[in-house]
């Protein structure tokens, strides 16, 4: 562990420090957002968000190659996609609400499939897999500014309407009732998990994302039992398992999402278990 | 006449998909009554309340709730729903939930100082103030429907509507309940919902029968025709005071 504090701080290996930063920025929109996706159960609806950002990452990369706008980054095509998906996926759950499951489960695979299908038609060698299961190798200086601005945006608009995001998620009908629209403040809590699942792309990929969504706020959720409390300490098991994450996979040499998620899971059923242990013990 | 009503239903039809739920139903309560509106499963009391919420639109009718309609009227209207239909593992405080009765128009939903104090009376009131810090889902089901009615409380409503208060609660809760709503009555209309088809609370001064037609019943004249509305026939009714076991009849 000491060799990955001292490359954190050698010049050569940017890409590390890179990653460090982002991952830790990045943690406080997932415990914050984290946190609403979690208690409002809407994890399903996240997961088709994160994996349909691939259609857009597919989308940008054809447009950059193909139709030479060379300023499209892979980055926002993910933010257009996943920001498209959470609108589709919020109308469908308020006004169909039959059958919603079928639909965001095809949403979720066809934007995958989109994605796969733009990298066909654009000519060069894409590694698929950094996208899908993240590589911190790629992590740019621009990375750390667009989670910086992403992270304002999304800390703002959460804290600003802290209480109407909180009455919706609790009691949606109530809050329709007290003047709030419900479904608008829904709406932008979608939009808001869409923005969020965006900024690990590059660290932990679309489809292990969601993992870290939902597991810090759901340690967090065993230690405290009001919604603030539990976004601050979801931001700092967030932190945590990132910076840990980032550490072992570097001393051990293994890729960097995977381990995170690893670390974050065991984590969860750690707790779960200890949990589980002490009321049996005191039940004796 | 309007405005010593808090209710007007006027030949109200509603339908989800087929057949009428309510069918061309009047119905109007005077300002300061409590009512409670009773009706066997599917007989459209709660989409009865969701109507008077504006939550649902009747397919023909007009509804007119303070003198306005149900959307103009909402804030002015306390509504608390049932608590199970609440996630109960929400991370959230009785204060939080009180709290969420004094959201209004405010664009930003901050709450000043005057809504904490607001909503502290409201939950003084239902004598929660104790556990204004506490979980709301370590409380038992009844101080949860009284958490639920001081959140309806803390915007001093004219209206207060109940859905099924007493489900779910044991009896003490039950009578503690009514003995708050009586009082509340003082200053306030009350219309309850509730799933005892055959006896109501001594507090309750008007019977709304629904079953597809709506028939308002005194509660004075608790009779064998108001027993047919109810169950649609002649049911019979269980005699809790007397016993019958392999050694014979017996009775209090």
């Amino acid at each position: 562990m000491i060799d990955f504090f001292h490359a954190l701080l050698d010049p050569d290996l940017t890409f590390l420090r890179n990653a460090f930063i982002v991952g830790i920025f990045a943690s406080i929109s997932f415990g914050v957002i984290g946190t609403y996706v979690v208690t409002k159960r809407i994890s399903y609806l996240a997961g088709a968000i994160s994996h349909s950002a691939f259609g857009g990452i597919g989308g940008a990369l054809y447009m950059n190659k193909v139709l030479g706008f060379s300023f499209i980054q892979p980055i926002h095509g993910a933010i257009v996609s996943a920001l498209g998906a959470a609108v589709i996926t919020g109308l469908v759950s308020l006004y169909a609400k039959e059958r919603e499951d079928t639909v965001i489960g095809a949403i979720w695979a066809v934007g995958m499939a989109a994605g796969l299908l733009f990298i066909d038609l654009t000519p060069g060698y894409f590694e698929v897999s950094s996208f899908l299961f993240g590589d911190i190798l790629l992590i740019s200086p621009h990375d750390i500014t667009m989670v910086i601005c992403l992270d304002t945006v999304i800390l703002l608009t959460s804290v600003l309407f802290f209480n109407k995001l909180l009455a919706v998620c609790f009691d949606d009908e109530y809050a329709t009732l007290r003047g709030v629209n419900a479904s608008r403040y829904y709406l932008l809590l979608l939009c808001l998990t869409a923005l969020t699942v965006v900024l690990l792309v590059r660290i932990v990929g679309i489809v292990m994302v969601i993992a870290l969504l939902t597991l810090p706020p759901a340690v967090a959720g065993k230690f405290t039992t009001s919604m603030g409390k539990m976004m601050a300490l979801s931001v700092f098991f967030c932190m945590v398992f990132n910076g840990v994450g980032l550490g072992v996979s570097y001393s051990m040499g293994l890729s960097t999402g995977p381990v995170i998620i690893v670390i974050a899971g065991v984590t969860y059923l750690g707790v779960i278990s200890l949990k589980r242990i002490k009321a049996l013990v005191k039940s004796r | 006449m309007k405005s010593d009503h808090a209710i007007v239903l006027k030949d109200v039809s509603f339908s989800y998909n087929r057949g009428f739920v309510l069918d061309n139903v009047s119905l109007s309560v005077k300002k300061k009554d409590f009512a409670t509106v009773v009706g066997p499963n599917g007989g459209g009391k709660t989409t009865l309340l969701k109507l008077l919420l504006g939550l649902l639109k009747p397919d023909s009718g007009s509804i007119e709730i303070l003198g306005q309609s149900p959307e103009q009227s909402r804030l002015r209207v306390g509504y608390m729903p049932q608590h199970t239909q609440l996630d109960m593992q929400f991370p959230v405080t009785v204060m939080d939930v009180a709290l969420m009765g004094r959201l209004g128009s405010n664009f930003w939903g901050r709450y000043s100082k005057q809504d904490r104090i607001e909503a502290e009376k409201a939950l003084e009131e239902v004598d929660l103030k104790a556990y204004k810090a506490d979980h709301f889902s370590q409380l038992s089901g009844g101080q949860k429907q009284r958490v639920l009615i001081a959140r309806a409380l803390c915007s001093d409503p004219e209206l207060l509507l109940l859905d099924e208060p007493t489900a779910n609660v044991d009896q003490e809760s039950e009578l503690a309940l009514f003995s708050i709503l009586k009082e509340l009555n003082n200053r306030m209309t009350i219309l309850i919902v509730s799933h005892d088809l055959g006896f109501t609370s001594q507090v309750v001064k008007s019977v709304i029968c629904v079953n597809r037609k709506i028939n308002i019943h005194p509660t004075t004249t608790m009779d064998g025709t108001l027993v047919k509305d109810l169950y649609g026939g002649d049911p019979r009714m269980i005699r809790h005071d007397h016993r019958c076991s392999e050694r014979g009849h017996s009775c209090d």
